[in-house]
């Protein structure tokens, strides 16, 4: 019997599945409305931001596009040794053309991103080439000034061929693509950006543990206290929510600086002679306590909403089952905190790696944070290239941990509220 | 057997410093005893449970278990298991965790502990569940794993909040059975409190009603439902019919009450002489229509409304100016003639209605 399963139908002989469907289409169709604005917006503000930056990341289109003629040339060159005429006379073909366009100064800034030196060698071809005579544009090139005749110039003009590169990203990690195409890292003394990367790590996780060492009493306390008691513990959690970053930021450089009242008070109660006041800001310090007190409600709160679930008779029945109240915490209390643990930990660290007001006006120079670096070079050098692609790492990055911490903990146990 | 196994000595609590919920607390208990401690909410039941269980303090007076005082042990020396209101099982542990949580912080060896379990959950019918996590059980078998766990280390005493609270009604009468089973099989003393009077009447050997933080009758189920020795008890357990009244003569065992416009007999209880104020309560099912002339009360009233209860039906009928006397007539009795506005002839012995302190 149950090989001939009839298809069920209603009561005017219409399948029962394709009735369902119907019924249902309508308000699927609703529900897709309703979402759609906010997927157009989605789309708008993150897709098309993140897909733009990736693209202006790798993208070294202008360069291509400034010397097709030298590029076309250079194909049949080796990179060992000078090109020969060819390159030359190409070279000189496209310049007289960006010379036209008033397009040449691009071209230096370009190039010297590549290597530094070119900006005023081509100040100067551009200023010989108007008396350049027809034919044997090798000699008259060189002619220019020494480093045209210096093989790595045209090595790095080489370089930019490609309409895609992905230097950028080297260079975010301290490394670069020789003459020779090897992936190498800059010379010590020049290495940047991997310090910065280190310290932003470093700084994330230990301001995340000590937000989770302040904020895990704290919430406790707030998930404990009878309800008027913790509505103003609250109130005292939240209020800096409701404050500008930038005041908080600045009280704390009035308290942190070196004739500030922590300061004051160390030497009020004799802990540091007056004459040898400890700085405590425009370094990691100051960083590390704006940062932990500017985040901590970003941990107090999920932490707050996992405790407030957890009944409170089951530390009493680890209690009464014969457990110590350390044992009752450790084995009952605290792994069932674990969900709220795991947002707090992520949502702060996430939220650190990528902090930069406050360690850019209390981190001083040992302070910063790479995001700093990011805003240095969008609004200082203009390199939004570069901007870009260590804004990706950036994000990359964080992607990365909250791969990890799903694999190790699990999305889906993280609680927020 | 050790009488006084549990010992309430004088104590008072109070949260505030204002209000006593528990007053001059009076009670032992005996070893191997089912104690229910039965009350209406805010009336100090679960108080007095907690300070038992260590989780409250005193405010004067002592806690004696066996013989110790225990006011200054912490909860967790004091080896006595507990089931809660709401099971509080260990939600991030499989119930085999769960059971072994008790043994593991007292050191048990695997084995043993294995045994231990093994036989805890087979006194509540759960082997092959002890891999499972509670979330994964009916709210039954989480009762009964609750149950388990508080069994499982052989404590002396265990104590039980209220935990068939939060079942439905067949399953709660099924576990009401088996709690009681278990209890008589491994002779523990339990310590129950529960709103639920007929709860308290299936479980306990003897039942403490609480009212306003005092003990107002401690005895056997049977002897509370039929000697209430106040006012309060006899209308909190089970129903009960009352008529306010005065004494009027007492003399041989009985006593004369006048109501406002008749007189009846009553049982002295609480009542001293003439002129003492009373409330008269009699059950319901000791009140019989078209009684035998031995009675000693046979008065009129009219039926003012019938309700079906299947096995039985309850009768509504205004009686000497009490417009809420309820009989309940067995339906086999079909021969009377219960009809509404009919009226009938009520009687009963001036034995069963108990002449009480007045409300």
């Amino acid at each position: 019997m149950s090989s001939e399963i009839k298809q069920i139908l209603t009561t005017d002989g219409i399948p029962l599945e394709v009735s369902l469907r119907k019924a249902e289409r309508r308000n699927k169709i609703k529900a897709f409305l309703l979402v759609a604005p906010l997927l157009l917006f989605i789309i708008i503000t993150y897709v098309f931001p993140i897909g733009d930056m990736l693209m202006r990341s790798v993208d070294d289109k202008m360069v291509t596009e400034m010397l097709p003629k030298t590029f076309k040339a250079m194909e049949k060159w080796d990179g060992k040794e000078l090109p020969d005429e060819e390159v030359f006379a190409a070279f000189h073909s496209d310049f007289i053309k960006l010379v036209d366009e008033k397009r040449e100064g691009k071209l230096s800034t370009q190039l010297n991103y590549t290597k530094n030196g070119f900006k005023s060698i081509i100040k100067k071809l551009r200023r010989k080439s108007k008396s350049f005579e027809e034919g044997n544009y090798k000699e008259q090139i060189m002619a220019v000034h020494k480093r045209w005749a210096n093989v790595e110039y045209w090595q790095a003009i080489k370089r930019r061929a490609p309409a895609y590169t992905g230097q950028k990203y080297l260079k975010g990690i301290d490394m670069f693509k020789n003459e020779n195409g090897e992936i190498v890292s800059v010379p010590e003394d020049r290495r940047i950006h991997r310090v910065l990367w280190l310290r932003t790590l470093e700084i994330a996780f230990f301001v995340t543990v000590f937000c989770f060492l302040m904020a895990y009493p704290i919430a406790h306390l707030l998930a404990t206290l009878p309800m008027k008691y913790s509505n103003l513990l609250m109130i005292c959690v939240l209020l800096p929510f409701w404050t500008s970053l930038l005041v908080r930021t600045a009280s704390w450089m009035i308290l942190l600086q070196q004739q500030g009242l922590v300061n004051d008070f160390f030497v009020g109660i004799g802990l540091v002679a007056d004459d040898n006041r400890p700085e405590m800001m425009f370094n990691k310090t100051g960083s590390y306590v704006a940062m932990t007190q500017i985040l901590l409600p970003f941990m107090v709160l999920p932490l707050y909403s996992v405790m407030k679930t957890i009944s409170p008779s089951l530390m009493r029945a680890g209690k009464s089952l014969g457990g110590t109240p350390f044992v009752a915490f450790w084995k009952v209390y605290f792994p069932l905190t674990i969900p709220g643990i795991g947002a707090g930990c992520l949502l702060v660290f996430i939220l650190a790696i990528g902090y930069y007001i406050t360690p850019a006006l209390v981190g001083g120079a040992s302070g910063t944070l790479i995001s700093n670096q990011i805003a240095f070079h969008m609004k200082s050098t203009l390199d939004w290239s570069f901007a870009s692609a260590m804004g990706l790492m950036l994000l990359t990055g964080v992607l990365a941990i909250y791969w990890v911490y799903n694999k190790l903990v699990g999305i889906d146990n993280i609680k927020l509220g | 057997m050790n009488k006084e196994f549990v010992k309430f000595d004088k104590v008072d609590k109070s949260y505030d410093g204002k209000i006593l919920v528990v007053k001059d607390l009076q009670l032992d208990i005996e070893e191997g005893e089912f104690v229910t401690m039965l009350g209406p909410s805010g009336s100090g039941k679960t108080t007095c449970l907690m300070m038992l269980a260590g989780f409250e303090t005193p405010t004067h007076g002592e806690i004696y278990l066996d013989g110790k005082a225990i006011s200054s042990i912490p909860p967790h020396k004091r080896g006595i298991g507990m089931v809660f209101q709401n099971y509080a099982l260990f939600p991030h542990m499989t119930v085999y965790e769960n059971l072994a949580f008790p043994l593991r912080v007292r050191k048990i060896p695997k084995d043993e502990a294995d045994k231990k379990i093994d036989k805890a959950l087979s006194m509540v019918s759960l082997q092959g569940f002890a891999q499972r996590m509670p979330g994964q059980l009916s709210g039954g078998q989480q009762q009964r794993v609750a149950v388990a766990r508080s069994l499982v280390f052989d404590p002396q005493l265990v104590l039980m909040d209220e935990p068939l609270g939060a079942l439905d009604k067949n399953l709660r009468e099924s576990m009401q059975y088996e709690i009681k089973h278990i209890h008589e099989s491994i002779g523990v003393t339990v310590v129950y409190v529960t709103h639920d009077q007929s709860e308290a009447l299936t479980m306990s050997n003897r039942i403490a009603v609480f009212n306003d933080g005092k003990v107002q009758q401690l005895s056997s189920p049977d002897e509370l439902y039929e000697k209430p020795v106040n006012s309060f008890v006899a209308e909190f357990i089970g129903e009960n019919n009352t008529f306010v009244g005065e004494v009027s003569d007492i003399s041989g065992g009985k006593c004369k009450v006048k109501l406002a416009n008749a007189e009846i007999l009553a049982n002295p209880i609480s009542v001293k002489g003439k002129g003492d104020k009373t409330t008269v309560s009699l059950r319901p099912e000791r009140a019989l229509i078209n009684p035998s002339d031995k009675m000693d009360n046979i008065h009129k009233g009219k039926i003012e409304e019938i309700i079906y209860h299947g096995d039985h039906t309850r009768v509504r009928i205004n009686l000497l100016g009490n417009s809420e006397f309820i009989l309940k007539v067995p339906n086999s009795s079909s021969n009377l003639d219960i009809k509404l506005g009919n009226e009938i002839k009520i009687g009963w012995n001036s034995e069963d209605a108990r002449a009480l302190d007045p409300k």
